[in-house]
């Protein structure tokens, strides 16, 4: 088969335009699609789920139909999963924020309903705009949405998705971004919780100046699949991305995928982007695939690279803290403590840092057996 | 009064040749408050002593015995060595992501101490040390290591002897790459845990320039794998004028 550029990818709302994924596509070949069957092919609830957000100046949050003129803006499905939520839901929640001092606006989703949902949001960044958006996912779920984030010229805007599920929710993302000239788009993927996880970034850099940093954490114990497929379409001239996901796995059965694709298209010139993928694996039997890929199609660019690597814990750094009487487990939980919490820190809510540092304090400790 | 017994110590290290011995019977006596130099020329074993004391998992210990004030330490832990009271300077500190310096001085005081210390006086001592190191304060929030110069490395590493106050500590040419200030400095910060605490000092060092700032009681001369002389501060002026040469004809020294 001859390799397909990412561009040329096949595109679509409608659920009927894809085959049925038999787990050969390139799209699925690493995910184990027989435990999220019903989020692919199923028939899937398209109702206005119980969310809950804040009350925030300069953001305002509704449902909208179907119609809304915000819906399509950002992108469309590459795959079936992405197009089975865009052809089933009803109603979706429209996120504007407008206010140009910087807010921090927060969507709950503490599902307890196990039937197949689909869901669909948009996010729009007006010009000159800042916020940070910040969706947390918790509970029992199995869920297939689309996220659709609008980021309008020389606005700033953070869009953090945070995947705390229980063992048994399956949950499948694409989130599609559009970036405007001179705006700035943070992207954050937190995922700790939930059976099989797969958020999938495509951010499209589409006039001069955009700039993207996509940033993703996850931490994946026995039994659990966490998935992120990062794409970021370089269309404009002076674009610039970065991207950096960390994962620790832990267990023998945990399992981590990325791919990050960066598509530096014939007009994008002097771009610059990074992309990088670091594993850190905890135990014997972890998978952690890890695939990174570069298409260039312009020669005139400021830089292009990538970097990836999955490892055990570096001997030389444990037996320093040990040297300095730390304990041996205690000395590794420093080391993936302080693996993650560059990705933590780049979040830029207190709260939520707070709370996932000690979420990742919890996972530590029951990986140990405390 | 605290002492230091390393005894016939036999190491020897996997390598892809197999198994190549490196320590070939190591005796050494430190007391309380001593400062013993260990000097060598390249590829004699110093460094596979100060590693094998502090128990490095690269290092299999053969035979012999490493004791602190009569427990054996070479059955503890890496970690349980440093409770005991040893401390090892490295010569290559690794950098540790994402911990910063004030966290991981207070985790393994700490872990040292068995509590935690009380915040007021530990800050105190923290500044205290630092300044006198001419760190600046904001190394408290950098990663351990990160992005530090050679000087700024081994700075931090007299930091943590000073602030966990060892019994005996192992310096793995803690002078190298130091420019002459550094060094004046870190050789300061050494003099100080001495005079503070009674510390025992086994400095490994290829280089005589060290000992005109920390005065060694005694010298050890180590070439392939074992100590060959013995002496005062003399030995080491006398290394520096004539070389390892006279002690090299009849060895064969490691690669």
């Amino acid at each position: 088969m001859p390799v397909q550029s990412r561009a040329e990818r096949f595109t679509s709302t409608s659920v009927d335009d894809f085959e049925k994924v038999t787990g050969f596509e390139i799209e699925w070949k690493l995910t184990p699609i027989t435990r999220i069957t019903a989020l692919i092919e199923g028939e899937l609830d398209g109702s206005a789920p119980a969310l809950t957000f804040s009350e925030t100046p300069g953001v305002t949050a509704a449902w909208v139909d179907r119609t809304d003129a915000r819906i399509g803006s950002a992108g469309a499905p590459e795959e079936r999963a992405s197009a089975n939520a865009w052809s089933s839901f009803d109603k979706a929640l429209a996120i504007d924020v407008t206010g140009e001092e910087p807010q921090e606006f927060v969507v709950t989703r503490e599902a307890t309903d196990s039937a197949p949902r689909a869901g669909h949001t948009v996010i729009t960044a007006a010009p000159f705009s800042r916020g940070l958006v910040i969706l947390r996912n918790s509970g029992d779920a199995q869920l297939t949405e689309n996220v659709e984030i609008v980021v309008g010229d020389q606005a700033a805007l953070t869009v953090v998705t945070v995947q705390e599920w229980n063992d048994e929710s399956n949950h499948l993302a694409s989130h599609f971004a559009r970036v405007g000239r001179d705006a700035r788009l943070r992207h954050v993927v937190v995922s700790l919780g939930g059976g099989v996880v797969r958020v999938n970034p495509s951010i499209h850099l589409v006039e001069t100046g955009a700039d993207a940093s996509a940033f993703g954490l996850y931490f994946a114990d026995s039994g659990q699949h966490l998935e992120q497929r990062v794409y970021i379409d370089h269309v404009a001239a002076q674009t610039k991305s970065r991207v950096k996901y960390k994962g620790a796995l832990q267990g023998a059965t945990a399992r981590s995928v990325w791919v990050g694709d960066v598509l530096i298209g014939p007009h994008a010139t002097g771009t610059d982007s990074y992309e990088e993928n670091r594993n850190l694996v905890l135990s014997e039997g972890p998978r952690a695939d890890s695939i990174p890929n570069l298409e260039i199609e312009t020669g005139d660019i400021m830089g292009a690279g990538h970097a990836s690597s999955t490892g055990r814990f570096d001997d030389e750094q444990l037996f320093y803290l040990q040297s300095r009487g730390i304990p041996e487990d205690e000395a590794r939980r420093l080391v993936v403590r302080g693996f993650l919490a560059e990705i933590v820190a780049q979040i830029g809510s207190d709260d939520l840092e707070t709370h996932l540092s000690a979420a990742i304090e919890a996972e530590l400790s029951e990986a140990q057996g405390h | 009064m605290s002492n230091l017994e390393i005894r016939d110590l036999h190491v020897s290290v996997e390598t892809e040749l197999g198994t190549k011995q490196i320590l070939k019977g190591v005796d050494l006596s430190i007391g309380e408050g001593e400062t013993h130099a260990i000097m060598g020329p390249n590829g004699s074993g110093k460094s596979t002593l100060a590693y094998a004391i502090a128990g490095h998992p690269k290092y299999t210990v053969e035979s012999g015995s490493v004791k602190l004030d009569g427990e054996e330490v070479l059955t503890m832990t890496v970690d349980e060595r440093a409770r005991a009271g040893l401390f090892l300077a490295m010569q290559y500190p690794v950098e540790i992501p994402g911990v910063s310096v004030s966290n991981f001085l207070r985790t393994a005081k700490t872990a040292i101490d068995g509590a935690a210390p009380p915040i007021r006086g530990w800050i105190k001592d923290l500044d205290s040390s630092m300044s006198q190191l001419r760190m600046d304060k904001s190394f408290r929030e950098r990663n351990v290591n990160e992005g530090f110069s050679g000087g700024e490395k081994k700075r931090n590493e007299i930091l943590q002897l000073e602030l966990l106050k060892p019994k005996f500590a192992v310096l793995d040419e803690t002078d190298s790459g130091l420019d002459v200030d550094a060094l004046k400095i870190v050789s300061e910060g050494v003099n100080r845990a001495k005079a503070n605490t009674g510390l025992g000092i086994l400095l490994i060092t290829h280089y005589n320039r060290i000992l005109k700032y920390i005065q060694p009681d005694f010298v050890h001369v180590f070439v392939a794998g074992k100590v060959v002389e013995q002496g005062g501060p003399e030995l080491a002026v006398r290394l520096e004028n004539e070389g390892y040469d006279r002690f090299l004809s009849n060895a064969v020294v490691g690669s």
